[in-house]
């Protein structure tokens, strides 16, 4: 099944959070697709605090059984967390300990008032309680499938599907 | 390729002992993990929880404060329980073998030991002899290596110089008694720094050093003209058995950093010093509380440094 055009659905994405944010409304980002998506979502919808991007790869609950990330990036959060309102932007939502993990890293900044979360594609498949407050589109791949978010040259975003290891 | 302790079957580093014959890779992603624990010091919790669950035994043989607790601080900001030790005070005195120590400390859950020994090859010795899943990282054995130091080093001059391809670097003073120096020289030249030299006098020097790839320098004025960094060794009181030098005040004269001789070097360059100093023996007070002084930053750099070692030798199972 074809991906959807990410760029259709950030432009979704964004009209639907829209009327849901303020000014003082914090973005931050989950490393490494959830990062560029945030940075359009800023722009677009003329926040006025600066950014946040979280790398999960410290909270973690495989590393245990997978070891550390070999490209961990710095965490920025610029900002107080004590008593924000903060939506976290992720690529793809699938079994949501992705944003456990990044859920835990935030509280050990301080703790928002609320936090909600955004995702450009919601593709099912949740392992843990958690739920996307703004979504692109709910997309359909098998379990070994995996959905990627590429960043082309001239900043344009797209979707694509990467067929289980081994399969060519 | 030729057989590393400190890796396992995967390439992936298992035990720090030495950064002689670390390949580059292992190096910049130690120090690229360490920028990312940086920012864990800042936060209102200073703690990750990579390692809950995990006990880190510091076994200390031979004194050590800023290590020991700097290895302590990062252990407890990954959420390791930590035991300390100063086996030269314990069962050591009372006849017990190093192995011995270390079997009887390994039937009590440890899962990482950091050790320090006045004699060289210790940390090599136990990470031959304990089980597949425990790592042992060298906080320091004899004249041999100081890995966790070296890689400090690294991290403090890529985090003021940004670049190691272009950079002139001097380290100064008491090389022979030095596991410091060797190991940044062997970090240095992995991470393709141009010039390494090495200054001192010629009873302070190893009388083959310069096959580490570094340049031999005996005069100060030389040794630190248009350098981008200095550093500077502890004159080793305690490791001097004979007549090596007549006195510190002479070794002061020809060898300790005043400003005059910093000044022979670029306008930038920035002056470390792994610690503890000898204030006007190989380093001048003005010097050391100077502009260009990066030697307390070093401290704040080590704790990131060695979570990023722990964290990753944790990992890799």
């Amino acid at each position: 099944m074809p991906l959807p055009d990410a760029e259709v659905l950030l432009a979704r994405l964004t009209d639907e959070m829209r009327p849901a944010v303020s000014p003082d409304t914090l973005l931050v980002g989950i490393h490494t697709g959830g990062v560029w998506l945030a940075q359009r979502l800023h722009q677009a919808l003329e926040l006025r605090q600066p950014l946040g991007t979280i790398d999960v790869s410290f909270y973690r609950d495989d590393y245990g059984s997978r070891g550390l990330h070999a490209r961990v990036k710095p965490s920025e959060i610029p900002f107080e967390i004590a008593d924000a309102d903060v939506i976290l932007v992720d690529d793809v939502l699938y079994t949501g300990r992705t944003i456990r993990a990044a859920l835990n890293e935030l509280f050990d900044y301080g703790r928002p008032r609320r936090v909600r979360l955004a995702a450009l594609v919601d593709r099912g498949g949740r392992e843990l309680p958690i739920a996307a407050q703004f979504v692109g589109a709910e997309v359909g791949v098998r379990d070994d499938e995996q959905i990627e978010l590429k960043k082309a040259a001239d900043g344009r975003l797209s979707l694509i599907v990467n067929p289980p290891a081994g399969a060519a | 390729m030729a057989y590393n302790p400190q890796l396992n079957a995967n390439g992936e580093l298992q035990h720090l002992l030495t950064i002689e014959g670390l390949p580059r890779e292992i190096i910049i992603s130690i120090l690229d993990t360490a920028h990312s624990f940086l920012s864990v010091a800042e936060r209102e919790i200073k703690k990750v929880p990579l390692l809950r669950g995990k006990s880190v035994f510091n076994l200390f043989f031979e004194s050590s404060t800023r290590t020991r607790t700097t290895f302590e601080i990062a252990a407890k900001r990954l959420s390791a329980d930590v035991i300390n030790l100063n086996v030269g005070t314990s069962s050591q005195s009372k006849g017990e073998t190093l192995l011995d120590t270390v079997a009887n400390l390994s039937a009590m859950h440890a899962d990482m030991f950091v050790v320090r020994h006045s004699q060289s090859g210790a940390a090599h010795l136990i990470a031959r002899h304990v089980a597949p899943y425990i790592h042992v990282i060298n906080a320091g054995d004899g004249r041999h290596a100081h890995p966790t130091q070296g890689l400090l080093d690294m991290f403090t001059i890529r985090h003021y110089k940004k670049d190691f391809s272009n950079l002139r670097v001097a380290v100064v003073g008491d090389v022979l008694h030095s596991r410091v120096a060797r190991s940044q020289i062997h970090a240095l030249t992995t991470l393709g720094v141009p010039e390494v030299r090495v200054v001192g006098p010629r009873t302070l020097l190893p009388t083959n050093v310069s096959e580490l790839g570094v340049q031999v320098y005996h005069d100060m004025a030389q040794g630190l003209k248009d350098v981008d960094v200095v550093i500077m060794l502890r004159l080793q009181n305690e490791r001097m058995n004979g007549a090596l030098l007549p006195s510190a005040q002479e070794f002061f004269k020809y060898y300790g950093l005043t400003p005059e001789k910093l000044a022979l070097a670029r306008s930038d360059a920035i002056v470390m010093h792994p610690g503890p100093m000898n204030r006007g023996v190989e380093i001048d007070s003005s010097v050391a509380d100077g502009r260009q002084s990066v030697i307390l930053p070093q401290v704040t750099f080590g704790i990131a440094v060695r979570m990023a070692v722990m964290s990753i030798l944790a990992g890799n199972t």
